[in-house]
């Protein structure tokens, strides 16, 4: 059994702005074991990015509010002060964002903003030489010539600049990678290099990884484990073969697969899910996505259903809870 | 049935309409500080209009040699001068010329600017460069200086102030306008109406100028406010209004001589000119936020 | 059959300040009454463009764009205006593609009051309310303004508008690029019961092939403003013949776990600038068959089996 490297317990996150109050992260439940890959998977506005956000305490604090544990090696993040935090962000734990074209700095080289974030977090004490030694190597892992350090960030395309952002991601070899979208700003074949190169650093490195993505296609491509969020909750939860093969589905899930065309099947109709994400200042009583479930029951609109589980594969949704309790 | 969803569909067209400026107005209402701004601009703008009733503009014009340099009492509200004319007056009356050069000069500078800057934003090309350099030669030179010059070629009236602050500044405007419409011409719909037929003025009047003209109202606001300064600064150094007419910078100019003995002849004229244009500027930023349609509540 | 549309080296050049950018270079396409042709391409490779070109919202640089077999490059500014009712696009940003300063009625029924549909506004807005419907917008939204609405709904009324005229033949520039899966397939749907509907034409440009394969009847390749591969949906999926179309086929990430390690052609480097182009392959620099050949001349865009082009010298 291997060690747990991050254990999320309850979170819950909600925004107060003076006029309304937006629900992002209602109580979600996630654990991740070191060396593997976690996918959250959603759409716009399912709270991907904010439990994201919430992990590196990277949230605004004045209208963010934050509940529950984050468990990190350990610790709970949410109980540290700001320069602990600094000292795990970064180190421990680092982000890739979306965009690459605004993660860069533009008036820096890209050689000096891989070494900004070595002499941050310059624990082993590196000379001066020994951190442009690392700056090399960080650059070649990432398929860059060592060359191109002294180059600023116009001069790189778009997915050499992704390149040169997971370059500074891993610099100082964290434990845990949070990769947000990181490639939905590329082109397919971009995409594919930049995809083949992290599982393979991954692989090297054994770094742990949160995958977040809207792509059913890198999910099954990149992930051991996969969460599967809808406003704010995680709906469904177990590894990437229960996920894609098991059985049993929340019908949320049914729906995200039925809206993407099937590139190995013709079908002359996709099944999208009817409906509207539900607003996150006022969320549906019961399940949260009884308004669009096609097999929407009585009991769905009045009580948040509990979690259905099978080994490790979590289903929250009453259509299994009633066989579950049988 | 149909006619009766069209009557409805047009009814509703109609209320959507006026609730947008009613939306902006809403917004605007909730900034405090703009409110403020607004209702003491409009207290000026009452005095400047009502200033016969509120004070004889003789009493700021007579000069009467018994009353020299009185400090504010019942009888003359902000004191006296060295003529022995009453400053309230002088105060209420200046803000006619004030306030009407402020609006009369952002007024021509809008319509020559706007007109200047929208042809050289939506045609571009030769027009766009022959346009922009003509306002570059005007922005080489500093726009007190070049107001100057015109009131000193053209010898110091209201009409002769009134064009050296306006030329001073439309070269402003005349980016502004250009730069808002540079940014709504890149957006699909402009396109969209291209494909579907939409000739020029149809696409300048009902795409761009909507969606333009949000920044193009704050910064006449705040212009106000810039014109009111240069104009009182240019009869302060006795280019603009001539005496014995009331005018605050010219009032201030007057009154440094006498700053020493008697604060209160350049306190308040001072203060007139500084509440005005600090009011414009918070109305301005009020209206800026109010018209942001993505800054929604 | 003859096509609704077709191009012949259709060519659309822009002014840079180091020459010229070769956008579209030598098109041919042609798009059957009815059907669907699917353009894909990564970005910058001159697939927007050329769906503006074939509508002459850009002038084309050079070439010929037939539409139900007359030359329309040849026409005036009063017959092309006439001819725009039955040619319409559908942008992909729903966010900058609808005046936000419109209400949704209004936008709706711009088009149909400056072509002079109708007479009375009762009919225009009759109309309005029709085309509402068929696209899915409930009537409440009639007044409301852009701002109010979410992607998908934005989007619907882009459809709506470009449905106001009764066009023939439209232009769909990835117009789902910019949603959410879920509002995608609704979209997508959408699209295609409009087709079956009104016997529509679609020109349908997208970087997602996916999408792409699900839609078109037939679909074109383009790499760098050049369509390097035209091919039968199925047919291209199935046997895809230039090296580009093979590495762009095996780059889509799968969503079925069993094909996690299926090989990839991962092709290296990335997409060289479309400025001052130099003669011979445009793909022949991230090739892995170029030969000295393929850099000397630029390849014959040739039928290899009926209905299936491509432009690699080595495809049989």
């Amino acid at each position: 059994m291997s060690e747990k490297l991050l254990e999320i317990h309850d979170l819950e996150v909600i925004y107060k702005t003076g006029l309304e109050t937006v629900y992002a992260v209602n109580k979600i439940n996630l654990s991740l074991e070191k060396g593997k890959t976690l996918g959250l998977v959603g759409e716009t506005g399912a709270g991907k990015t904010t439990t994201a956000l919430a992990i590196l305490a990277l949230l605004p604090e004045r209208t963010a509010h934050v509940k529950g544990e984050i468990i990190f090696d350990g610790q709970d993040l949410l109980q540290l002060k700001e320069y602990e935090l600094r000292e795990i962000r970064g180190e421990k734990i680092s982000m890739i964002f979306q965009d690459p074209m605004s993660s860069l700095n533009p008036i820096l080289t890209v050689g000096s903003q891989i070494s900004e974030a070595l002499t941050l977090h310059n624990d082993q004490n590196r000379s001066k030489e020994e951190i442009e030694a690392r700056v090399e190597e960080v650059l070649e892992m990432v398929g860059i010539p060592a060359f191109r350090k002294k180059d600023y960030p116009h001069q790189f395309s778009g997915g050499m600049k992704q390149r040169v952002v997971i370059a500074i991601a891993l610099a100082c070899e964290p434990e845990l990678l949070i990769a947000d979208e990181p490639t939905t700003a590329l082109d397919v074949t971009i995409q594919a290099q930049v995809l083949a190169m992290m599982n393979e650093l991954r692989e090297r490195l054994q770094t742990s990884m949160i995958m977040i993505t809207h792509d059913l296609g890198i999910v099954a491509q990149t992930c051991d484990d996969v969460a599967v969020m809808y406003a704010g909750e995680i709906i469904e939860y177990g590894s990437a073969a229960d996920i894609f093969t098991g059985d049993k589905h929340h019908p949320y899930t049914v729906g995200l697969f039925g809206s993407i065309p099937n590139l190995e099947v013709d079908s002359p109709r996709l099944s999208p899910i009817e409906g509207l994400m539900p607003d996150p200042t006022d969320l549906p009583k019961g399940c949260k996505f009884s308004p669009r479930c096609p097999q929407c029951m009585d009991i769905c609109r009045e009580v948040p259903p509990a979690d259905y589980v099978n080994g490790g594969h979590r289903i929250c949704c009453h259509l299994y809870n009633k066989e579950g309790t049988k | 049935m149909s006619n009766t969803a069209a009557a409805k569909a047009h009814s509703g067209k109609k209320s959507k309409k006026n609730s947008q400026l009613k939306e902006v107005w809403r917004r605007f209402r909730k900034n405090k500080s703009a409110m403020v701004g607004l209702i003491i601009l409009i207290l000026f703008a009452l005095c400047a209009i009502f200033a016969d009733l509120i004070v004889p503009y003789e009493r700021g014009i007579d000069q009467d040699g018994s009353v020299r340099l009185q400090g504010p009492s019942a009888e003359h509200w902000f004191g006296t001068d060295a003529f022995g004319r009453d400053t309230f007056a002088r105060v209420v009356h200046g803000s006619r010329v004030s306030l009407s050069i402020g609006f009369a000069a952002v007024g021509i500078s809008l319509i020559l600017g706007g007109f200047l800057g929208a042809a050289a934003g939506y045609y571009g090309g030769r027009a766009d460069n022959i346009i922009m350099r003509i306002m570059d030669v005007f922005t080489c030179v500093p726009g007190i200086l070049l107001a100057l010059a015109i009131v000193a070629a053209l010898g110091s009236s209201m009409t002769n102030l009134l064009i050296a602050v306006t030329i001073s500044s439309i070269p402003g405007f005349v980016r502004l306008v250009r730069s808002s419409i540079l940014t709504v011409v890149e957006n699909d719909f402009i396109e969209a109406a291209r494909s579907y037929g939409a000739k020029d003025f149809r696409i300048i009047t009902k795409y761009i100028l909507p969606n333009a003209i949000g920044p193009i109202i704050v910064q006449a606001t705040m212009g106000i406010a810039s014109m009111i300064l240069s104009a009182s600064g240019l009869s302060y150094m006795g280019m603009g209004i001539q005496p014995p007419r009331p005018e605050w910078g010219a009032m201030l100019s007057e009154a440094k001589d006498y700053m020493r003995t008697d604060p209160h002849l350049l306190l308040f004229p001072g203060f007139a000119i500084l509440i005005s244009a600090l009011c414009f500027n918070l109305v301005g930023d009020g209206l800026r936020d109010a018209l942001d349609p993505k800054l929604k509540d | 059959m003859s096509a609704l549309l077709e191009t012949k080296d259709l060519k659309k050049y822009f002014k840079v300040s180091n020459g010229y950018l070769h956008a579209v270079d030598g098109v041919n396409i042609a798009i059957d009454e009815g059907k669907t042709l699917g353009v894909v391409g990564e970005s910058g490779c001159g697939k927007s463009t050329l769906g503006r070109a074939v509508l002459r919202l850009h002038e084309p640089t050079g070439g010929e764009v037939y539409y139900k077999g007359q030359n329309i490059m040849t026409y005036d500014k009063v017959r092309m205006r006439e001819l725009r009712r039955e040619m319409q696009i559908i942008f992909q940003d729903p966010y900058s593609s609808i005046n936000p300063r419109m209400s949704v009625q209004e936008i709706i029924a711009e088009p149909i009051i400056i072509n002079k549909m109708f007479k009375t506004r009762a009919e225009v807005f009759d109309r309005v309310a029709e085309l509402m419907d068929t696209v899915g917008l409930a009537e409440r939204l009639s007044g409301a303004y852009p701002h109010e609405l979410d992607g998908g709904r934005r989007q619907r009324i882009g459809v709506a508008r470009a449905l106001s005229l009764n066009p023939k033949f439209i232009v769909c520039d990835e117009p789902v690029s910019a949603l959410d899966v879920s509002i995608q397939a609704q979209i997508l749907n959408l699209l295609m019961d409009l087709q079956d509907e009104f016997g529509l034409t679609y020109m349908f440009i997208t970087h997602d092939l996916s999408v792409v394969k699900h839609i078109s009847t037939e679909i074109a390749v383009m790499y760098l403003g050049m369509c390097i591969e035209r091919a039968p949906s199925k047919e291209l999926f199935k046997d895809p013949k230039h090296p580009y179309t093979k590495a762009l086929l095996s780059a889509i990430p799968i969503p079925n776990i069993e094909m996690r390690n299926k090989k990839i052609e991962v092709i290296k480097g990335e997409v060289t600038s479309p400025v001052n182009p130099k003669p011979g392959c445009r793909f022949a620099p991230r090739c892995p068959n170029a030969t000295e050949a393929c850099t000397a001349q630029t390849p014959e865009f040739r039928e290899i089996s009926p209905g299936h082009y491509c432009a690699c010298p080595f495809a049989q």
